[in-house]
């Protein structure tokens, strides 16, 4: 068998879990949170308050622990199925194979709770039979071809970060499935520094991308929540959108050129331009089509120079609809640093209950009085006050001139200033997160994030309305404690925000818990419908949100979709069923 | 409207039928006749309120209404469109606010509280309280914004419920009154500072109005400033029935929740029953057309003197409190606002008007499930069959028997444990007397003054007697109706077809629509709820196919029939007179003289026995049923209203009424007097007159 090379990646991360087998949260001997590794900021630190806030929040304690299984047992995994002629005709294209069972598991599941459980506790009923390993755009075309005349189901797989049960396959699918892995498709092929472009292999990850750009002095400025694992070819696929989307738009935004191999052959736009009028985009065919249609191989993308500066930033307000308030008149302004997020209290909570030990007491002390004067002297609540994060970028004399700006507006709405550092730990929870799932899940805490986009002018109501639907539909479905439920404005438009919500709560005493979890967040998402917020902003339809495509988008825009897929795939080798 | 959401509607109603389980009663006088009322009216009052609420004042509210997107985009309209400048209409929307906002101020609150003490005390013996109900009030005023929807019988029942607040500590609501009150000197004034607001009785067209008057009541409720309170009813019931209700202030207040502008809304009704109302004979000489009193202070004082007669027991049930979001679970499913801005006016869709109206028609049957009946009304249904006299013994009997049988069907009759059957009818003989009495051992109507005055006399102090006893009677009639028209529509088709009998209930039932309180469209389920309850009784037996009436049921069969028989031949003295004395096309006010004379003559002349069609709210329910079946047509011409009786009413008629014709009619079983017979022929000749 061919060495593959997929390995070498796949080692550094958990098999049952978030990120890097390194970095976790842990209780330490003296039963203080503390997460290991030094890839973070947060690493090697103590962080005294956080058991506290998990007792309190979640009603949870470090004597009920759940263990996961401690690693995969290969007996359990469904066994390979893969026809010799096929396997032959794959040797002879030399592109690196395997159909290891840890391999193929590794493949069959993104990050919702559901797949990460099952990890834990279960197996899939079907994973892929063989996972290949392209190096190039050829590859791909040999893939796909091989796929068409063995009549093969092909699921293409970037970063394994999905949301949306976009990577699991589906139970009836009777042919070999073959996980098309890009990982190995990851090099910048040029860069253009006169037209900021440049072209780059779609399985490249974007924190990869970002360190050879900036080899150059460049960078995309494309910054989803995922990015250090996540792929180019998963961004497209899945219309992303980053943190710093204000300076740097969505991934509709900066995409100049797609490559994508289809069964019906490539489609491609026969020039680099800024834009054409060339009838509907066929960008936006793929763009979201999550792996459906074909796989995305190369793309060029923007680039812009390395900024100068950057500086973080965070302003406390008396309440979430003040602070709404204010976040809409920076939008409407058009004065949105490259990024601007309204947590609300339970979040700026959270967030607190990260905070390290502190290194001396002078520190603590400054804290203390910061407290003091937001609280007692400006005579905010500290249980209903709310705190908006800043991070601006540019050159040095424009960051501080735009912080001014958008300081003086905030003022407006009663904000005050709250300090770089509270700005900073804002953002790093984005990216700690993911990991702290982890932790809850031994715990008995089980939780999830979603998202949605939302007119101005119903963002509080809708804000107000899925929380407490949340609240209520744990009561009803006879969840014991009451569940953490907050949200936070994470990104500003013109017309609307986008919304993110963290639910989690603690799920001793019952007995199915995915399924009362999976029913609470279904009930969620009606909610949001019904408050006219949409299916997804940035996560994507998958398999998970599918029943509501048909309302999202009308019969006839469905079909529309139909027709493409049945023209581009008419046999169905893109199989994965997302979307449709 | 989709099966499902019937299911939902109706699965609630039936486990309600079954599991009924009240609660108990307090009563909030008892306290009142024990301590001091002025220590009470100044007692230390701080109302539980809505957990969101941030308090403000009703000059801070009326400022928001005026300054919201809702009305200030409507200004701007009319201002576009009448050329005009927008501060003149701005300055109109203001007037019309001052018009109609309250201004609640707890003096005004201690005033009423310490004068309704001292009213209450004389005028009521008891005023009963489901206890439990006022804590679930208590939990929900907290939880979600909450309308109050009681029943409305008297001008007693808003001051009653604002009283009842008040002794429980909690939020006092904002009333929508009618504008007449306003007229009222100082009164009008008074209401104002107790929480009521005024609206106007027809603003249909006036935009402006409309826009004000809905951001007004929306403020208020999305805010959670206090519970709101209106009448789905609409005005008082003449009749104590409850009438069909309205929708325009439920579609108001339903609006914040489907907008989703709060999470949820909670509808409480309430049902508050009168063991004797304060306006029974005013209602009926309203009825018979001696026109009501305007609202006047003058008026007020005269009433004064009723505060030495006896009232009897006032029962005031909170129902449960329902919560909009699950009667909308399922149903509003398609955002139907999504794609418009909230601020501007919208008509709402079909979807969502058929929502509110069978939201209107479930609470006012959750309103009539728990309005309590006393011992009078049995006695007063029973007498009314028993005219003109009844043995008292008898009637003893009767009553104790129709006890049972209201229970079986899920009526709440306020009967002590020891309470014996004797000492209940005689009691209620005693509050009563102005309508009957007891002579030799025989109940009579007291229709006083038979002797010396002319026919014209005689026919209108016995219409008056036997309208006021209706009154009572008329509550049990909509926890009687389905098994009622199931007796009768076994009576009118000779088969025992189940088909059969229930084309003709299902027929009798869209007649009776505006007479009685269905839920729309569930024609089936009421049938099968009416066949239900006679079975339970063993008045019938049902195969899959057929409907048998029982040797032992002829009893209850007749007793239920003759007890609406009043409406099968006063609607049949309507149509009788429809078909004949009208050629052309009428007004309603040339219409209700015009059978109230066309059913005078007839009473004098003593061919017929049918005084209650001489209701004005007969007359006009009849005619309601008459346009919606088809059978009449309502015209606009020159801003007045013309129903033109159309011919075509045979043609639709014939489709739900395809039964086989009268002629012929046979006694088709033991049990079945005469008298009966006749009353299902005349039905049915009074329909063919009009089918001619």
């Amino acid at each position: 068998m061919v060495a593959h090379l997929g390995c070498i990646w796949q080692e550094l991360l958990k098999w049952n879990g978030w990120g890097y087998n390194d970095s976790k949260f842990i209780f330490n001997k003296k039963g203080q949170a503390e997460f290991t590794g030094k890839r973070y900021r947060l690493g090697g630190m103590v962080l005294p308050t956080f058991k506290e806030w998990i007792e309190k929040t979640f009603g949870a304690s470090l004597e009920h622990k759940t263990t996961s299984r401690a690693s995969l047992n290969v007996n359990d995994v469904p066994p390979s199925i893969v026809n010799e002629e096929f396997l032959q005709d794959l040797r002879a294209t030399k592109i690196s194979y395997s159909q290891d069972a840890e391999d193929r598991v590794f493949r069959a599941h993104g990050h919702c709770l559901h797949e990460i459980f099952v990890l834990r506790e279960g197996m899939f009923k079907r994973i892929p039979d063989i996972v290949v390993w392209p190096v190039c755009h050829e590859d791909v075309v040999k893939i796909v071809e091989l796929a068409c005349k063995h009549n093969l189901c092909i699921i293409p797989f970037g970063g394994g970060t999905s949301v949306s049960s976009a990577l699991e396959c589906p139970e009836e699918e009777k042919r070999t499935i073959v996980s098309l892995d890009t990982s190995q498709m990851n090099r910048i092929l040029w860069i253009d520094e006169k037209n900021l472009t440049a072209c780059v292999e779609a399985g490249i990850v974007g924190q990869d991308l970002e360190k050879q750009l900036a080899e150059s002095g460049f960078c995309t400025g494309h910054e989803p929540d995922s990015m250090e694992f996540s792929s180019l070819g998963g961004w497209v696929a899945t219309r992303a959108s980053g943190m710093k989307k204000n300076i740097y738009g969505n991934i509709e935004d900066l995409v100049i050129h797609i490559k994508m191999v289809t069964p019906r052959g490539i489609v491609e736009k026969n020039c680099q331009v800024p834009r054409m009028s060339t009838g509907p985009d066929i960008h936006h065919f793929i763009m979201g089509s999550e792996g459906t249609l074909g796989v995305v191989t190369e793309v060029t993308i923007k680039i812009r120079p390395v900024p100068e500066y950057q500086k973080y930033g965070s302003v406390v307000f008396p309440n979430f609809e003040r602070g709404v308030a204010c976040l809409r008149e920076v939008a409407k302004q058009r004065c949105a640093p490259a990024s601007i997020r309204l947590v609300d209290n339970a979040q700026f909570q959270f967030g607190h209950a990260l905070k390290p030990q502190v290194a001396s007491i002078f520190t603590s002390f400054l804290d203390g009085l910061k407290k003091f004067y937001i609280t007692k002297f400006k005579g905010f609540d500290p249980n209903i006050l709310c705190v908006a994060t800043l991070l601006f970028e540019g050159d040095r004399e424009k960051v501080l001139q735009h912080e001014k700006q958008v300081y003086d507006i905030a003022t407006k709405f009663g904000g005050l200033a709250a300090g770089e550092d509270n700005g900073q730990r804002g953002y790093m929870l984005t990216f700690v997160i993911a990991y702290i799932r982890d932790l809850g899940l031994d715990y008995y805490v089980i939780g999830e994030s979603f998202e949605t986009s939302v007119p101005w002018d119903r963002v509080l109501d809708l804000c107000r309305n899925v929380k407490e639907r949340i609240v209520r539909e744990c009561k009803e479905k006879g969840v014991q404690f009451a569940p953490l439920s907050t949200c936070r404005v994470t990104q500003t438009y013109d017309a609307g925000a986008c919304v993110y919500f963290y639910f989690a709560f603690n799920y001793r005493g019952i007995s199915d818990p995915i399924h009362v979890y999976e029913q609470i967040e279904r009930a969620a998402r009606e909610e949001i419908l019904a408050n006219g917020g949409s299916l997804s902003h940035h996560h994507g339809v998958g398999k998970l949100r599918k029943r509501w495509m048909k309302e999202s988008i009308s019969d006839v825009g469905l079909g529309m979709l139909r027709s493409v897929k049945e023209y581009v795939d008419p046999n169905n080798i893109f199989g994965n069923k997302n979307l449709l | 409207m989709t099966a499902v959401s019937h299911s939902f509607f109706i699965c609630s109603q039936q486990k309600e039928l079954t599991s009924k389980k009240r609660d108990e009663f307090e009563d909030i006088l008892e306290e009142r006749r024990l301590s001091s009322d002025l220590r009470y009216a100044m007692k230390c009052y701080t109302p539980v309120i809505y957990k969101g609420l941030s308090p403000c004042k009703p000059n801070a509210i009326k400022s928001a209404v005026l300054q919201s997107e809702q009305v200030q985009y409507v200004i701007k309209q009319l201002a576009k469109e009448m050329g005009e400048s927008p501060d003149i209409i701005q300055e109109e929307a203001m007037e019309i606010l001052d018009e109609m906002g309250h201004s609640m101020q707890l003096g005004a609150v201690r005033f009423f509280a310490f004068t309704l003490s001292k009213i209450f005390k004389q005028l009521f013996q008891r005023v009963c309280v489901n206890e439990e109900g006022m804590q679930r009030l208590q939990h929900a005023i907290q939880e979600h914004p909450v309308v109050l929807l009681p029943s409305h019988r008297s001008y007693v029942d808003f001051l009653m419920l604002s009283y009842l607040l008040y002794t429980y500590d909690l939020a006092l609501p904002v009333i929508a009154a009618g504008i007449d009150f306003l007229g009222m000197k100082i009164v009008g004034e008074l209401l104002r500072r107790a929480g009521a607001f005024f609206m106007r009785r027809s603003f249909g067209g006036n935009r402006l109005y409309w826009a004000v008057f809905s951001e007004y009541v929306k403020t208020m409720l999305r805010s959670g400033y206090a519970p709101i309170e209106f009448f789905l009813e609409g005005t008082r019931s003449r009749t104590a029935k409850t009438l069909t209700p309205k929708f325009g202030l439920l579609s108001i207040v339903m609006e914040p929740f489907l907008k989703r502008e709060v999470f949820d809304t909670y509808l409480v009704p309430i049902s508050i029953s009168y063991e004797r109302i304060l306006e029974e004979s005013l209602y009926a000489y309203e009825l018979l057309g001696v026109p009501k009193p305007k609202e006047s202070t003058s008026g007020l004082l005269k009433a004064r003197r009723i505060l030495s007669d006896n009232f009897g027991t006032i029962h005031i049930y909170v129902g449960q409190p329902v919560s909009l979001r699950t009667l909308a679970s399922g149903r509003i499913n398609r955002c139907p606002y999504n794609l418009v801005p909230r601020h501007l006016p919208q008509k709402p869709s079909e979807d969502i008007q058929e929502f509110v109206s069978d939201v209107a028609y479930k609470m006012e049957l959750l309103q009539i499930e728990n309005m309590v009946l006393s011992p009078w009304v049995l006695v007063a249904a029973i007498l009314l069959q028993n005219l003109p006299a009844m043995d008292f013994e008898l009637l003893i009997e009767k009553t104790l028997w129709l006890k049972g049988l209201t229970q079986t069907f899920g009526g709440f009759i306020e009967w002590p444990d020891n309470l014996c059957a004797r000492k209940a009818v005689l009691s209620g003989l005693t509050l009563h007397a102005n309508i009957a009495r007891l002579v030799d051992g025989h109940v009579v109507l007291n229709d006083k003054g038979l002797e010396d005055g002319a026919v014209g006399e005689i026919v209108f102090k016995r219409a008056l007697a036997i309208l006021m006893c209706a009154t009572y009677r008329n509550q049990l009639l909509n926890v009687f109706v389905r098994p009622s028209l199931v007796a009768v529509a076994l009576q009118m088709t000779r088969s025992f077809r189940k088909e059969e009998v229930y084309s003709c209930f299902s027929f009798l039932r869209d007649v009776f629509s505006d007479e009685f309180i269905f839920f729309p469209g569930i024609s089936l389920k009421d049938f099968e709820e009416g066949c239900f309850l006679l079975t339970k009784c063993d008045a019938i037996q049902t195969s899959q196919q057929e409907i048998y009436p029982t040797d032992k049921g002829s009893v209850i069969v007749s007793f239920l029939s003759a007890m609406f028989k009043p409406f099968v031949e006063g609607y049949q003295l309507i149509f009788r007179y429809l078909s004949k004395e009208t050629k052309e096309a009428f007004t309603e006010k040339q219409l209700i003289p015009g059978v109230r004379n066309f059913v005078f003559q007839l009473l004098e002349k003593g061919n017929t026995q049918c005084y209650e069609a001489l209701s004005s709210d007969m007359q006009k329910n009849a005619l309601a049923a008459l346009v919606q079946l088809g059978a009449v047509k309502k015209k606009k011409i020159v801003e007045t209203l013309l129903w033109d009786p159309a011919t075509k009413f045979l043609n639709s008629l014939a489709g739900c009424f395809c039964l086989p014709l009268p002629f012929g009619f046979q006694s088709f079983s033991q049990g079945f007097d005469k008298q009966r017979e006749q009353s299902c022929l005349f039905l049915i000749e009074g329909l063919l007159c009009v089918l001619e």
